[in-house]
């Protein structure tokens, strides 16, 4: 494990493993794919668009019906509702209709007794389409002005003016790469169909009610008559909370026209080519500043590629302006962004939602006045932090509890940041071939979702007689250890052992109307939600003690060994079975809406954010500039996680989102073909980091002070702040090709991901 | 007709035999013992691994060897003990690794778990390459979610854990008697020879057979090409095509030698050779995977090939009509396409050992350090007397249609003085040895760059200067 701080173990809050984790290392947790599966259960395949834009003149299925196995071949004509699966603006079909949008999209569904039966039939289709012109890159569609929205601007002050009167201008730009999400479980659900037109799904998905009313308007039914549910995914990372609606309403459609279950287990190569991805960037910049390096003016353009459709690229390129600031005053800023309309998949959630691209190019630019100022990058990062007088966001809101300097203060002096800057450059000068550097990148991360209404959440709880506790909510597990998070806050409600919670799958019929897990909100809203409804029984509780045995309510207490009541005291169980003879309620609901928070997106004005997560991590890197090989060697982190909830469970989130950044910055590389198709679609070309990746010097602490708002247990969003503390990995690697010529005043021009060949690339742009 | 093999003591047997039904469905959708994972079905993820078993050679000790369920074939599990994440528990307790996973963290969204378990496992029971670094030992597995610290920790606090094999043993020697020839499947025919003359019977009777030796390359033409293979010939019961002999003038390998039986011997060749074939897949890879196969296949970015053909290593092809031995280049002819005749199998493969002078450099250039494929893969062995170079082989995989050796740069090192200037035009004679392709992997200008840069490499080591990131420690000491 991450070596962490002694100090934490004895912490007010317990580190209780994974609900899970016994389950898991011994296979026995479940997942959708691993129930029994009934004899009539029917498998599932797309037919897969071969052309990035075009018209379909005709679609000859005759051979895939005819195929072994094939049961039923279904077209966008079969579905009797809504041909869509989109989460806001009705723009992803289900199965295509006329126009193909991007290569992978589903054509046909093919329904087979077997899973191998479905993916072979699928390929004999003969498809004639008529193209039509495709834009693919982001150079293109700006070229034909191809946008899923209008281009959109936020600003403070007068960037321009600011621009032409600071003593030093730089402009620049570079490009930052998408990413899969490559959870290791890949897109499944299994649709059941029941009495009176009826359907179950089980799916591996953030969204359990986003695909309870696609799956009703697809089949016109109501939402009661869709129920969906989830236990656990195999991870999703933002990968399941729109993208797992396809393959959920392909299932339901089957089922439905069948009368059979029907399974959709998706094959990994087509998994990676249908599902949208982190969507890459080009970052534009012109910067203006002093002989300090205090950034007085900027202009920023941000061009991301959104694919085919609008999926939640509008709220996703807001958060990549809303974090361009990260942790630094930008006085005079105009951030314009562009939303670009390619003909390839639509790009969707993944942790971080759009901030780790705006957090590394305000990074970039941090080098690039540090590069051109001839000065150490961490002390133009420290000149430019927020401080008094001068802590407002672009965006208009106050940073109220800015520990950005002191965590960096920390992680400098325990890192020792300037001793081994020092033995670095005491290192270049005596290597030729191996350079190394370090950097220092501090986060903060908005918590809430930007769309304010999402920032809800409701629970269900249940006391039964004999004293033992479910609890149900609409936040999804996939990994994060939400279940055993919220498990703790209502264990310790009734001060009983976390053991005595039993937690149940997420279930639509539990739980109305939830939102996404996502925005690494889940335990702030359903913990508190969760709460909320613990509390509604506990209060019942206690006024049945107080009337039972004639004592004040306050004279009730719930304590680690029984309940007090004035001078009684019995156990929890014996309280929950004569509450239940006395007829109290001993279940209840709870909800929770997060207060405080307001936002104009047409000014791009106001409060979106509840609180702000910090962090701050340093890297030590290598690089070969004979190869373009790297290595990151150490990797020192402090990030803030409020009074943490479970400390061990924080910990694993900040080293596997750091881990993730890495790879995003460094060995994952998506690359299309020039006719739109994705050309790493399996893990033999896409990378994701190993176990040797990770630096062998790796220390995590944690900032533990209480959240200034009143969160759950003052504690913080841990999900995917931590992401971006990977951007000191990107800023180290120009670093040390930087240290080729050392008497230079300018950047290696590197682009994201640093792979070996986009390194030398840089390592040749700066020497020639 | 059927296949049997054990599983927590008890013989499975299989009647209905799909050879291409993999060992990993099987688990799966017939068993219904779902701890085993698909992650990717090509090999790549180790969320399927299992533990083999297997008596070695004269069946008095037995090997455990951790593989991917999802590319292995069921003909591949007759007469071996197979393991499964569910085999570790007894009695509902914890295997003393999974309890430690359970408390420290190694598990968050739990999908790659079993997987991890099982490698791990491996190492603690001193399974093939137990004795390899515990990031070696899942180099083969990936996880999304933790960063692998609680992963790793693990693994470098469990010592070694007791296994009580006898059982095992004797039931495996009971199956060795009933070894199953072959079968058919519907109109699919395969085979399971287990001497070398029935091999190149069949192969005389059948010459379009496809002959599958650890299906790492095979088995995702099924996964994923989703083709069908009319006849088979599985050759893992081969008796001799394991042998490995070492003796002064260098390593014979049998075909069927996977490559991590090969990783010892190899890096006694020269430490480049092991250090390179510690980077060849993940540990599950090499235990499955052949040095036959990776040669028969025939890629022109296979790992083996290159680095062989530098240090002169001959190739010997086998069929009914006799034997025939070629220096290993002169096998690949062009692209798809070997020296191999109708009936002919890959024997034996003879690597001289290098003279302890001579200077030998092998680079394998990818996006990933471990468990990827190359975009090149360069190997160089230089004989310098006198400060002159009298002798150069130079290999290159991912620079042209086939793994081939780089002839101009060769002539114009050989008479030269190892010196800057030598190593200079050796990068321009290189160049006109080839015009490398542009693919996912790297482009033509990429290719052509690194490929100079391997040769300057070469110098820079001899000069005593650090040349791989992988050797630095970092400034925290
Ligand atoms: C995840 C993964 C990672 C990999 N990483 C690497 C890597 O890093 N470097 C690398 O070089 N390769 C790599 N490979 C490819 C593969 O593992 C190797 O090529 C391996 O050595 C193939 O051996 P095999 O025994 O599995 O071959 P098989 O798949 O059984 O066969 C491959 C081909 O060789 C033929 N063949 C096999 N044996 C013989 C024989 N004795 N005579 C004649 N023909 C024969 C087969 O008919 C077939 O055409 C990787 C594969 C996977 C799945
Ligand atoms: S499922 Fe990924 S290696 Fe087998
Ligand atoms: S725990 Fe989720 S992939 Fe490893």
């Amino acid at each position: 494990m991450a070596e962490c701080d002694p100090a934490l173990r004895i912490a007010a809050k317990p580190s209780n493993a994974h609900d899970s984790a016994r389950l898991h290392v011994s296979g026995a947790a479940g997942y959708v794919d691993d129930g029994a599966e009934p004899i009539d259960m029917l498998h599932l395949a797309f037919g897969q668009s071969e052309e990035a834009h075009a018209r379909i003149a005709h679609m000859d299925l005759s051979a895939v019906r005819a195929a072994q196995g094939v049961v039923a071949v279904f077209t966008a004509a079969d579905i009797p509702g809504a041909n869509d699966v989109s989460p806001v603006a009705k723009d992803d079909r289900l199965l295509a209709d006329g126009e193909v949008m991007c290569v992978g999209q589903a054509l046909f569904l093919v329904v087979a007794t077997s899973q191998r039966a479905a993916r072979q039939a699928a390929r004999l289709a003969r498809i004639s389409y008529e193209p039509r012109a495709a834009c693919l890159t982001i150079a293109e569609a700006r070229a034909s002005s191809s946008f899923i929205e209008p281009t959109q601007r936020m600003a403070r002050g007068d960037a321009r003016a600011a621009l032409s009167a600071a003593a030093h201008r730089v402009s620049g730009g570079f490009d930052i790469g998408g990413q899969d999400h490559f959870y290791l479980e890949g897109q499944i659900a299994i649709a059941t169909p029941g009495e009176d037109g009826q359907v179950h799904i089980l799916s591996s998905t953030q969204h359990p009610s986003e695909i309870q009313h696609l799956v009703a308007a697809m089949l016109n039914l109501s939402s009661a008559d869709v129920t969906v549910e989830v236990r656990r995914m195999g991870g999703a990372f933002g990968g399941k909370e729109t993208q797992a609606a396809l393959f959920a309403a392909a299932a339901a459609l089957a089922a439905h026209l069948t009368g059979r279950p029907t399974k959709f287990r998706c094959d990994r190569d087509d998994d990676m080519i249908i599902t949208g991805k982190r969507h890459d960037f080009r970052i534009d910049y012109d910067v203006g500043f002093d002989d300090q390096g205090h950034i007085l003016g900027l202009q920023l353009r941000l061009a991301s590629r959104c694919g085919a459709t609008v999926d939640l690229s509008p709220a996703i390129n807001d958060r990549a302006m809303f974090h361009v600031d990260n942790c630094y005053w930008l006085p005079d800023i105009e951030i314009v962004s562009e939303r670009l309309k390619t003909h390839t998949v639509s790009n969707t959630a993944f942790r971080g939602f759009g901030g780790p691209q705006g957090m590394l190019a305000i990074e970039r630019i941090m080098d690039e006045v540090a590069a051109f100022l001839g000065r150490d990058p961490l002390d133009v990062r420290i000149s430019n932090l927020y401080g008094p007088g001068r802590n407002v966001t672009p965006y208009d809101m106050v940073v109220a509890d800015n520990i950005a300097p002191e965590i960096i203060a920390r992680l400098r002096r325990e890192g020792r940041y300037d001793e081994r800057a020092a033995s670095i450059e005491a290192f270049n000068a005596g290597s030729a071939i191996l350079k190394k550097a370090i950097a220092l990148t501090p986060v903060k991360f908005g918590i809430s979702f930007t769309t304010t209404h999402l920032n809800q959440a409701g629970a269900l709880v249940h006391v039964y007689a004999d004293g033992s506790i479910q609890i149900n909510h609409g936040g999804t597990e996939m990994g994060q250890g939400l279940y055993i998070k919220v498990a703790q806050v209502v264990a310790d409600v009734f001060a009983v052992p976390v053991s005595q919670v039993r937690i149940t799958a997420t279930r639509t019929d539990k739980v109305p109307n939830t939102s996404a897990t996502a925005a690494s909100s889940g335990a702030d809203l359903n913990g508190m939600a969760a709460h909320n409804a613990a509390m509604t029984i506990r209060d019942r509780l206690t006024a049945f003690l107080a009337q039972t045995f004639a004592c004040a309510e306050s004279e009730v207490a719930f304590a680690a060994d029984g309940v007090v009541a004035g001078k009684e005291k019995l156990s929890f169980a014996d309280l929950a079975r004569r509450a239940h003879m006395g007829r109290i309620s001993l279940s209840a609901t709870g909800y929770y809406a997060t207060p405080g928070i307001a936002y104009d997106r047409s000014t791009h004005k106001g409060r979106p954010f509840y609180y702000f997560a910090y962090g701050a991590a340093l890297a030590e890197v290598a690089v070969d500039i004979l190869t373009g090989e790297h290595r990151v060697l150490a990797v020192d982190i402090v990030h803030d996680v409020g009074r943490s909830l479970n400390p061990a469970i924080d910990l694993g989130q900040i080293e596997g989102a750091f881990i993730q950044g890495q790879g995003w910055l460094t060995t994952e590389e998506l690359m299309f073909d020039a006719k739109g198709r994705l050309l790493t679609h399996s893990p033999a070309t896409y990378k994701i980091p190993t176990a040797s990746d990770r630096p062998r010097h790796f220390r995590i602490s944690l900032w533990q002070d209480e959240n200034l708002e009143p969160t759950i247990h003052r504690s913080k969003a841990v999900g995917e702040p931590p992401f971006s503390l990977a951007n000191c990995v990107f800023s180290a690697i120009g670093r040390a090709i930087a240290a080729i010529s050392p008497e230079k005043r300018s950047l290696p021009p590197l682009n994201a991901p640093a792979t070996p060949e986009n390194i030398l690339r840089a390592v040749r742009g700066y020497r020639d | 007709m059927s296949v049997r093999f054990l599983l927590d003591g008890e013989i499975v047997e299989i009647t209905d035999v799909d050879p291409t039904s993999t060992i990993l469905n099987y688990l799966r959708y017939r068993l219904r013992r779902t701890g085993t994972k698909e992650g990717c079905a090509e090999g790549d993820c180790g969320a399927c691994t299992v533990l083999l078993g297997e008596l070695d050679e004269g069946a008095e000790t037995m090997r455990w060897r951790s593989v991917n369920a999802c590319i292995l074939f069921l003909p591949m599990l007759d007469g071996k003990a197979l393991l499964t994440v569910e085999s570790l528990a007894v009695d509902g307790k914890l295997n003393p690794l999974q309890a430690c996973m359970a408390e420290n963290g190694s598990s968050q969204c739990g999908f790659c778990t079993p997987g991890f378990v099982m490698s791990l496992y491996g190492r603690t029971i001193g399974a093939s390459g137990h004795d390899l670094p515990v990031a070696d030992v899942v180099a083969g597995n990936l996880c999304r979610c933790t960063g692998y610290g609680p992963i790793l920790a693990a693994g470098d606090g469990i010592g070694k854990l007791s296994r009580d094999d006898q059982p095992t043993m004797v039931a495996l020697r009971e199956m060795a008697e009933t070894a199953c020839a072959g079968g058919v499947f519907e109109d699919r025919r395969w085979f399971a020879p287990r001497t070398p003359e029935a091999l190149a019977g069949l192969l005389a009777a059948h010459p379009d057979a496809r002959i599958i030796a650890g299906a790492t390359d095979v088995g995702l033409w099924v996964t994923k090409g989703l083709k069908t293979i009319e006849t088979m010939v599985f050759i893992g019961n081969v008796a001799g095509m394991k042998a490995i002999v070492e003796d002064e003038a260098g390593v014979t390998l049998g075909a069927g030698v996977p490559y991590a039986d090969a990783h010892a011997a190899f890096s006694r060749l020269h430490p480049d050779l092991g250090e390179l074939v510690r980077r060849i897949g993940g540990l599950q890879v090499r235990n499955a995977g052949t040095i036959g196969g990776n040669i028969a296949n025939g890629s022109p970015i296979g790992d083996g090939p290159p680095a062989l053909i530098a240090l002169g290593a001959e190739l010997t092809l086998c069929s009914t009509a006799g034997r025939r031995t070629m220096p290993l280049e002169n096998f690949f002819l062009d692209y798809g396409r070997q020296d191999r005749q109708p009936g002919e199998y890959v024997e034996s493969l003879w690597i001289p050992r290098p003279a302890p002078q001579d200077i030998i450099h092998i680079s394998k250039l990818s996006r990933r350090f471990d468990s990827d494929i190359s975009a090149v893969c360069g190997a160089f062995a230089l004989t310098v007397e006198n400060g002159l170079i009298v002798r150069a082989r130079i290999a290159f995989g991912g620079m042209a249609a086939t793994p081939c050796r780089a002839s101009g740069c060769e002539a114009a090192l050989v008479g030269k003085p190892f010196a800057a200037e030598t190593i200079a035009s050796g990068t321009i004679a290189l160049a006109g040895d080839f015009s490398p392709i542009t693919d996912v992997r790297g482009t033509a200008t990429y290719r052509a760059e690194v490929a100079a840069n391997l040769l300057w490499r070469l110098w820079y080591r001899a000069q005593g200067e650090d040349i791989s990131v992988l050797a630095l420690e970092s400034s925290h000491g």
